[in-house]
């Protein structure tokens, strides 16, 4: 944490806005993650060790319900997430070559993060839009029935339009 | 006034919705005729979206598909403003004629009554079409225990996969005396290729809340939840609406409809975890733990939500009980067969010609459901088999598709009614493949508690990796059959004990698949990677250098108007110069 005071302050205010709902009511645990993944984008480690003290949960405890739902990242995201559905209707109509096209397409891993911060690649269980299969969301964008020659398109596409936006 | 009403569950938004309701309403607007533009839930029809619907004066109603901002110009102009139906656009009318009749006019609307006809976020549309009329009738002309009669007579089954009776469900949490009773609402809907609980959570949340609060007045409960995957941002924001539009119509809170009956609604997102399906870690998760689930017994309609008896039943199941409760437990037995009753709605998909969400009397055969309603197969190829119930299902093959789907019917084959995902499959896809992928899921999903799931299926997983391949051995499916066998006796809860089912009757109906790949090292549908390679057919390439210049690792060599040819080392098989050969030059041994 830096010692900017403004900063400072800034980055434990969120902290406050979220917590100023919990009643000391441990059934509130994982709402309360959401609302501060949402703030923070992640769960810092220095956030989880506060929510800690102010509730009373070990910390162990909050990182077993962390690292046990799929939701939480405990490391930071790139400006724009790639959702690349794996359900059944798209792994039987190829999503597989549509992951390995986009991550060749940024050099990145499946889950990783793109040097630039622009973009953090993950799969999904089932974005449940099966009859556009196979699908990928850039953001809220949703793009169906790909080929891996258009989902890199996609992807091309997206960039192209961010750079004109900067 | 006409009236114009878009599509906008998830599917018709991810496939441009909002963009043919935006031109439509800057139409509209700039008519200044006082046309209305609306929007509805999931229509059924997924793989026509973005869909347009245009109401006449007189009541008559024609549906539009695949309406882009071009169509959507030329139906205003000729229907909305002229007057005449844009003919070759329509696919269906009130008449139910259209170039889709076929999809909709085996289908019996029970769950989906309402899902695309109301605007979901309006309740009058909802009351409009009578729903909360189940309650009101519950509350003011029965006792409890005429509730779960009528409930238990509809012989309705739980719809979410184990088929429980709800009535028997029902009667024992209402058995059990306490200050405090809960009844769940379980949409957690995880199966990859299922989106039926979504569906109608955000085409008719009102059918959700009424059969709530229909339960929790037969069974004493003053308090619901619904657990809710996060990933529905849609569906929660529209039973977030919808739950506040009942509170101020009195048909939740304290006092409802002047019954002295309490009943109130949370609703609990979930956080990404497929075992919290399963009811007792639906619990756990909700009280704020790691969802793992607890040992039975206690079952939870003796100690369940923070150890107060609780029932817990699925988004399917209680969007039937307004209706069963309205029409009487007659007229929903008079849908299905002897032992199972009513209709069940399915997501189907896959390679099918017409995807979308279906409801249909059960009975039916999974064959009518494919062709007749789904069209047949995407590539006009013959289906080679059918997965129903998601990772704890199984695979029917053709020649079983004129299996009767029933709960035992099915049971039969292997395979399960499951919670309504049927995805079809062509002779292009590797059931070998389609196992391993089944078994990664519920492998990665293993919550991890009991020893058979969280090491029984990694080992399965490995065997069925190392056979897709090219690495298999012989005594490799003994080993994976014994191992599911005891997986299925001895997990602890329902993701464990059906876990092996796709890996048993991908073996059971397709042993000669596993037999090419161990015996053979051959792929016979072409897809599992390590076993194929891409090759260029020389006397069909002209050189036109396309493939080359798509080819994303530089594997194709070749000049402008020669042949070229593939450097195996180099390729990763993506399968991209196939895609963009014009001249089927690119073929896979």
């Amino acid at each position: 944490m830096c010692n900017n005071c403004a900063e400072h302050s800034k980055y434990w205010n969120a902290f406050e806005d979220v917590m100023g709902d919990y009643t000391g009511d441990s059934s509130q645990l994982i709402p309360i993650l959401q609302k501060l993944q949402e703030a923070y984008g992640y769960l810092p480690q220095d956030v989880i060790a506060r929510l800690s003290q102010r509730t009373g949960i070990f910390v162990s405890q909050i990182m077993g319900v962390v690292t046990f739902y799929s939701q939480f990242r405990l490391e930071p995201i790139g400006k724009h997430i790639v959702k690349i559905c794996f359900g059944t209707a798209c792994h039987v109509i190829g999503a597989e070559n549509i992951a390995d096209a986009i991550c060749r397409e940024l050099g990145i891993e499946l889950g990783g993060t793109t040097e630039d911060n622009l973009f953090t690649v993950e799969s999904v269980a089932c974005i449940g839009c099966c009859s556009l299969a196979p699908v990928i969301m850039i953001d809220e964008e949703t793009h169906g029935r790909l080929t891996p020659d258009t989902a890199r398109g996609a992807i091309r596409d997206f960039r192209a339009r961010e750079g004109a936006a900067v | 006034m006409r009236q114009i009403i878009i599509g906008l569950g998830s599917c018709g938004i991810a496939a441009g919705g909002l963009k043919a309701k935006e031109t439509l309403q800057t139409l509209a607007d700039g008519a200044n005729l006082g046309l209305t533009v609306g929007e509805t839930g999931c229509m059924g029809m997924c793989y026509a979206e973005p869909m347009v619907e245009v109401r006449d004066e007189d009541g008559q109603r024609t549906i539009y598909g695949g309406v882009d901002e071009t169509k959507a110009r030329a139906i205003f102009e000729s229907h909305v403003m002229g007057g005449t139906p844009l003919a070759d656009a329509v696919i269906l009318d009130s008449a139910g004629t259209g170039s889709e009749e076929n999809f909709l006019d085996r289908q019996v609307r029970i769950v989906l009554e309402r899902c695309g006809e109301i605007n979901p976020e309006s309740i009058d549309d909802a009351i409009g079409m009578d729903a909360y009329r189940g309650l009101e009738k519950a509350l003011k002309e029965m006792t409890p225990q005429a509730v779960i009669d009528e409930v238990t007579a509809s012989g309705i089954k739980g719809r979410g996969g184990a088929g429980f009776p709800t009535g028997l469900k029902w009667k024992f949490a209402a058995g059990n005396d306490a200050d405090q009773k809960y009844i769940i609402c379980n949409a957690d809907e995880g199966d990859p290729g299922a989106f039926m609980d979504r569906s109608i959570l955000e085409g008719d949340p009102h059918s959700v809340i009424e059969g709530l609060a229909i339960g929790g007045y037969a069974m004493g409960a003053t308090k619901g939840y619904i657990y809710v995957r996060a990933e529905y941002p849609i569906a929660i924001r529209r039973l977030k609406i919808a739950i506040q539009q009942a509170e101020e119509r009195g048909f939740l809170g304290e006092n409802i409809l002047g019954s002295g009956v309490e009943f109130r609604l949370i609703i609990k997102e979930g956080a990404g975890a497929f075992v919290c399906g399963e009811e007792t870690a639906l619990i756990e998760s909700i009280q704020g733990n790691r969802g793992m689930p607890r040992i039975r017994p206690p079952f939870p309609a003796e100690r369940g939500l923070f150890d107060k008896p609780s029932n817990i039943n699925n988004v399917e199941t209680l969007a039937n009980i307004g209706w069963i409760i309205r029409k009487g437990a007659a007229a929903f037995a008079a849908y299905g067969t002897e032992t199972s009753n009513g209709t069940k709605v399915f997501a189907l998909a896959g390679k099918v010609k017409r995807g979308g969400l279906v409801e249909i009397p059960i009975g039916m055969t999974v064959n009518q459901v494919v062709d007749h309603i789904g069209g047949g197969t995407l590539s006009g190829k013959p289906a080679k088999a059918v997965q129903m119930g998601g990772p704890s299902g199984g695979c029917i093959p053709a020649d079983k598709m004129d299996t009767v789907i029933d709960y035992a019917e099915l049971a039969a084959t292997g395979a399960i009614m499951g919670s309504g995902g049927m995805i079809v499959m062509d002779e292009d896809n590797c059931m070998v493949d389609i196992a391993r992928y089944f078994l990664q899921f519920t492998q990665s999903e293993s919550c991890g508690k009991c020893t058979f799931c969280k090491i029984g299926t990694k080992r399965m997983l490995e065997i069925l990796e190392r056979i897709t391949r090219g690495e298999g051995v012989e005594g490799d499916v003994e080993k994976l059959t014994s191992l599911s066998h005891q997986i299925k006796k001895n997990a602890l809860c329902g993701l464990g004990q059906t876990a092996p089912n796709p890996v048993l009757t991908t073996i059971q109906y397709f042993g000669d698949e596993y037999t090419a790949h161990i015996r053979d090292k051959k792929c016979p549908t072409c897809q599992c990677k390590a076993l194929i390679q891409f090759v260029i057919v020389p006397d069909k390439c002209i050189g036109c250098t396309i493939c080359a210049k798509k080819c994303p690792v530089d594997a194709i060599r070749g000049k402008v108007k020669e042949r070229h040819v593939i450097e195996q080392d180099k390729c990763t098989k993506c399968g991209i110069c196939k895609a963009v050969c014009k001249f089927d030059a690119v073929v896979v041994e």
